[in-house]
């Protein structure tokens, strides 16, 4: 028996991903060392396919798969943004390799194929479905992590990661389990209909979402981020701190919006985490001196932000959610690229007072690093301030008073780290003299196409929110 | 027949061991095997409901659950190894250089 080849179209972008993976895996022995940038554009046409294939399905909205996976305007929505994460990773990743001597044309598939677990993520309809996509994207990110392999502090990171990762991994499964037994389906759209024992979906329902909360770094499950985050090489932590994050986001919501005892249940859970996670990350990140961790904790403390708009359970606050996550994919990938490059060869410069001195020596890096920090804390006209504002009117909306005081008051806490990363560079005289390398062509790009979109976003947010407005709105 | 509470609250009893001996144990191989001792508790429920259910697709799960565990053993045991040969010892508390 044959799937239907509308089936196919609707799984089009994740086949694309997975075939540009092989095929990078298979060219890589072939290409000589001298010219591996072949390999790198090889992956990097596989991601932008990847982005065309989803144009594509957008064409055929429905279920796929007897209703295992579904292309509806919240998949496509997501499917291009961990699209267009692959695509910014290997073009900010390739300079990184070469300099580490790292360059292996793996990297790149493994980076295809854990974006194409992504995507079976945000389109799963099925809780098994979603698993496999889970563990796809998440054991394809174990080995990058590791990627470094001589140094410990990857190993470390790996391991840490792993351990952690599976531990939650185990949760998730369990909670599948149960709920498996409760209603007798693992289908979502099946769920509410099926009569069960409702102690035992409960119980379920409660352990998907401790494993969902540890994927996507939410107190009280948030110990691994900065670790993790520190130890992996630093175009890894972009990757991490943006796509996966966003697919496990995608898939809480998903079950959340379909599933009606996962919202019952889950609010308060919701509720908590996300006044827990915001301080969590923000206080702990005014102590940090060195910048990637330093990052690790504020991406700690955008997810409580994140989860602030879900407490509000309404379309308003999906939509938030939806344009919170481009936003903050695009400042966080930009952030993480220019700490990439300006870390120098072997990582070596992290520490904050590094930068003292690099407003005047570099203008160029300084002045990239500051529009991203500022896109972070939320300052206007950039895309981290609308996407705050529509968290924060989403909350109003569902009178969630108390939740918009404590953004608020995070807000004003996380000035403090952020700022000081200004000033240092601006400020402060420089310890030692830059070397200063020119940024690369790859890298300038990246750069670019971020702090473009982080300023766009932040004057016409109004195309984006529109799309998101309109992929909020899930099928009951 | 036994009934399914039975392999109910045995497989909550291994997830519990699971759970417990990943935070108390310090060597990470033992760790390690916590995790598969939690994944097969749970292949144990899929089974059990499978069975109690008359429905064949819990059994099919179980199937993929042990593909995957196979996978994530052969990254885990990679990222072990690593470990082991640059650090010379395999309990955790060495492996330190991140503070917590």
């Amino acid at each position: 028996m044959f799937a239907p080849i509308e089936d196919l179209y609707r799984l089009a972008p994740e086949l694309v991903l997975c075939t540009f993976g092989i095929l990078v895996m298979l060219a890589e022995p072939f290409v000589p060392r001298k010219r591996s940038g072949l390999v790198a554009f090889l992956a990097l046409l596989g991601a932008g396919a990847a982005l065309a294939a989803t144009r594509l399905s957008w064409a055929h909205p429905g279920t796929a798969f007897y209703g295992l996976v579904r292309v509806d305007d919240f998949s496509i929505f997501l499917h291009f943004v961990v699209g267009a994460v692959a695509v910014l990773v290997i073009l900010g990743s390739r300079d990184y390799l070469e300099r580490e001597g790292l360059h292996r044309g793996e990297f790149y598939a493994l980076v295809l194929f854990a974006t194409a677990g992504m995507g079976v993520m945000v389109s799963a309809q099925e809780l098994v479905t979603a698993f496999i996509g889970l563990e796809i994207s998440s054991i394809s990110s174990y080995i990058l992590a590791s990627f470094r392999r001589n140094v410990p502090k990857s190993n470390e990171s790996a391991m840490k990661y792993f351990l952690l990762g599976s531990f939650a991994t185990s949760f998730f499964l369990y909670g599948v389990a149960l709920v498996y037994g409760a209603t007798g389906t693992t289908l979502l759209s099946r769920m509410d209909s099926a009569s069960g024992n409702p102690t035992l979906l409960r119980l379920g329902l409660g352990m998907i979402f401790i494993g969902l909360a540890f994927k996507v770094a939410s107190a009280p499950f948030q110990l691994w981020t900065p670790d993790v985050y520190e130890g992996a090489p630093t175009p890894v932590t972009a990757l991490l701190s943006s796509g996966p994050k966003a697919a496990a986001f995608a898939l809480l919501l998903r079950i959340f919006d379909t599933v009606f005892a996962a919202s019952q249940l889950w609010v308060w859970a919701i509720w908590v985490s996300a006044a827990l996670t915001m301080f969590a990350g923000n206080l702990a990140a005014l102590v940090q001196s060195n910048v990637k961790r330093m990052l690790a904790y504020s991406s700690i403390a955008h997810a409580g932000y994140i989860l602030v708009a879900f407490a509000a359970r309404n379309e308003i606050g999906t939509a938030a959610v939806l344009f919170y996550l481009v936003a903050y994919a695009l400042m966080k990938l930009g952030a993480f690229t220019m700490v990439t490059h300006l870390g120098g060869e072997g990582e070596r410069r992290l520490e904050i007072n590094d930068y003292a001195g690099l407003g005047s020596q570099q203008p160029a890096a300084a002045a990239f690093l500051t529009l991203y920090l500022f896109s972070l804390l939320g300052l206007p006209v950039t895309a981290g301030f609308l996407g705050k504002f529509y968290i924060f009117n989403a909350a109003l909306k569902s009178h969630l008073v108390w939740l918009a005081v404590l953004l608020a008051i995070n807000t004003v806490i996380s000035a403090y780290y952020y700022l000081r990363v200004i000033v240092v560079m601006y400020m402060r005289e420089p310890q030692k003299e830059w070397a200063a390398t020119p940024i690369p062509r790859a890298v300038g790009l990246v750069l670019v196409l971020t702090a473009a979109g982080t300023l766009y976003l932040g004057l016409f947010p109004n195309y984006l929110m529109e799309f998101a407005t309109q992929s909020a709105v899930l099928p009951r | 027949m036994v009934p399914i509470s039975y392999y109910l609250v045995l497989s909550a009893i291994l997830f519990g061991l699971g759970v417990v001996a990943f935070i108390f144990k310090r060597n990470i191989i033992t760790i390690f095997m916590s995790i598969e001792l939690m994944l097969n508790a749970v292949n144990l429920t899929f089974v059990a409901f499978s069975r109690a259910l008359g429905k064949l697709d819990g059994q099919v799960f179980v199937f993929f659950v042990i593909v995957v565990a196979a996978a994530e053993a052969a990254v885990g045991l990679a990222i072990i190894l690593l470990i082991a040969r640059n650090q010379q010892s395999l309990n955790i508390e060495r492996v330190n250089l991140l503070k917590l």
